[in-house]
């Protein structure tokens, strides 16, 4: 059963074509990624999927229903969420105070209920501060809880980025290159976490460089060169794969993942 | 190491606790101050209590302003709004003969729907190009009142509130709903309302990317401050009797944001602090005349520089000296 079906994705910039007739789905359950040499237009193909950016042609469907186009705000409501790459959470606030703000979505008080502070709003509330707790606890920053964000050294920071979209309930959890710039270690504990993620029953897309990581996780795995598809299947077959191995070894030696 | 004390102390009810605790230490001084020190030591001097109603007023406007900051914004329309305002006022009593109960909140009503309507599409903007727009707002409200045909040269004769008539009664008056635009701005703050107003000055892709709204709530952060400005113009114009195109420009549109600015953007008493100092001290510098200018400005770089976060970061500066924690 496909939760997300991608089809003819394209994005053109004046005359660049950053994505070019890109089409997969996306099985429920599954951990689909995506990857590509550098510059192969995985983050412009992440941000279409996400509706952070609207495609020139082609379309998002999440069960069936067109995405592509829609305000982000709106896409999040339908279940997919997205992280961001680097250190994207709210600084000035505290780990537990990030993810209690992740639980928007989840909010049944209307905002003049907020305000007056009714029953329902204290119930949310309520509701949020547990679950924020279950999640940093599940993610390994329970510890940090009471920290400012931005005082946590920065391997914390992509947990915590990860936190915020999981208070958001999300179906579908996009992942904006998890693993970059870790070490071995913090790739394994970056990779248990993924698939403690799915086995929530989350399905999760990830764009990703480190073909290591992805090759360990992955269901499936789609590689972008240039733009456009240029292999889908799975880890076993990617790693065979004729046009995946010229596309990374035109590269220098660094984008091949060591 | 106080995160750690906290961390044990951070129950639920607790938090609500220690949120009472902080707001009444916070609302009674102010309470204290306003309908105790301030009638006391100025009740018998009309002039002076004329000025600190006017401080009163322009704090209920500039707490609106404070909201927009609140959501990383910089606000320089508060006076477009104050104007809108006191022109609804001074239009609904005078010309329709409604009392002025009944026009004060719709003043608030008009300025925060022009908000609303003006709000939409400029809220998109940030930083510099925001506040450019919005400084031009004010004068362009000066000029569309202006060209208003019989209106442009100012409504006289605005009546005075019903049963409000001595200086002392209006300076009250003002202090009151300076107090309620207080508690009610607190309230607005501490509530998941001003978690989500924050979480969009710290990142708004990412405020979208959880489901938040972020036009909706940018304006309704907006349409607040409106509102809050067309109430503060509407109360002015009846305290005046009058309002001009003139009475409220450029200038106090960049006043409102400096008032924010000098109390502290982290607080929500800093715009009322910020507002009575600024006042206070433009009315003290009157009798060295000509230098009142030079003199302001120089104490304001000062505290800029020395405050940059504000008068009420003194306190903070003050108590980490005495207690060594926190």
């Amino acid at each position: 059963m496909s939760i997300l079906k991608v089809e003819g994705l394209t994005k053109q910039f004046g005359g660049l074509t950053a994505v070019n007739n890109v089409s997969f789905d996306v099985d429920e359950g599954q951990v689909l990624s995506v990857i590509g040499p550098n510059g192969a237009g995985k983050s412009t193909l992440f941000k279409l999927i996400s509706s952070f950016l609207a495609p020139t042609s082609g379309q998002v469907r999440y069960r069936g229903e067109v995405v592509s186009g829609l305000k982000p705000h709106l896409v999040a409501r339908k279940g997919i969420v997205r992280t961001f790459q680097e250190t994207t959470v709210f600084k000035e606030m505290t780990a537990f105070d990030n993810v209690v703000i992740g639980h928007q979505l989840g909010q049944h008080a209307g905002p003049l209920g907020v305000f007056l502070s009714t029953r329902a709003a204290r119930a949310d509330e309520a509701r949020f501060r547990e679950s924020a707790d279950e999640i940093l606890d599940y993610l390994g920053l329970g510890h940090v809880r009471n920290e400012l964000a931005r005082n946590l050294p920065h391997g914390y920071l992509r947990s915590l980025g990860i936190a915020i979209a999981m208070a958001a309930q999300p179906k579908l959890l996009l992942l904006d290159e998890p693993f970059a710039g870790m070490n071995v270690d913090e790739t394994d504990r970056a990779v248990t976490m993924v698939e403690g993620i799915r086995r929530r029953g989350i399905t999760v897309l990830l764009v990703e460089h480190d073909m290591r990581a992805v090759m360990r996780i992955s269901d499936r795995i789609v590689v972008i060169s240039f733009g456009s598809k240029i292999a889908e299947g799975t880890p076993e077959e990617i790693r065979a794969n004729e046009a995946v191995i010229e596309a990374y070894l035109g590269q220098d030696d660094e984008a091949i993942g060591h | 190491m106080a995160a750690v004390l906290d961390a044990t102390a951070d129950t639920a009810p607790n938090r609500g606790t220690t949120e009472m605790r902080r707001f009444l230490m916070t609302a009674v001084p102010l309470a204290i101050a306003l309908y105790g020190v301030i009638p006391l030591v100025v009740g018998g001097q009309p002039y002076w209590l004329n000025v600190l109603t006017n401080a009163c007023l322009l704090s209920f406007g500039s707490l609106g302003v404070w909201l927009t900051f609140s959501i990383g914004r910089v606000n320089i329309a508060q006076g477009a709004f104050a104007l809108i305002g006191g022109y609804t006022t001074g239009v609904l009593t005078t010309m329709l003969g409604l009392s002025f109960w009944i026009a004060l909140p719709l003043s608030g009503i008009v300025a925060a729907t022009i908000g609303i309507l003006i709000g939409w599409p400029l809220l998109r903007l940030r930083g510099i190009y925001f506040a450019m727009v919005t400084l031009s707002l004010t004068e362009a409200a000066r000029l569309a009142f202006v060209n208003a045909g019989s209106v442009g040269h100012g409504v006289l004769n605005i009546p005075n509130p019903p049963g409000i008539n001595s200086p002392l009664a209006f300076y009250l008056f003002a202090a009151t709903m300076l107090l309620a635009g207080f508690v009610a701005i607190w309230r607005l703050n501490v509530s998941r309302i001003g978690w989500v107003f924050r979480s969009m000055r710290q990142n708004e892709e990412l405020a979208s990317s959880i489901g938040i709204d972020i036009a909706r709530f940018r304006v309704l952060a907006f349409a607040i401050c409106c509102f809050m400005g067309g109430i503060a113009g509407g109360c002015f114009a009846s305290l005046q009797q009058n309002i001009y195109p003139q009475t409220y420009t450029v200038a106090d549109s960049i006043n409102f944001m400096l008032y924010c600015f000098l109390g502290g953007l982290e607080f929500v008493l800093g715009p009322i602090v910020g507002t009575f100092a600024l006042v206070i001290a433009f009315e003290l510098l009157r009798s060295i005349q000509e230098y009142q200018a030079l003199v302001y400005g120089i104490l304001m770089i000062v505290v800029m520089l020395f405050l940059p976060n504000g008068l009420l970061s003194l306190r903070g500066l003050i108590s980490r000296r005495a207690g060594g924690a926190k």
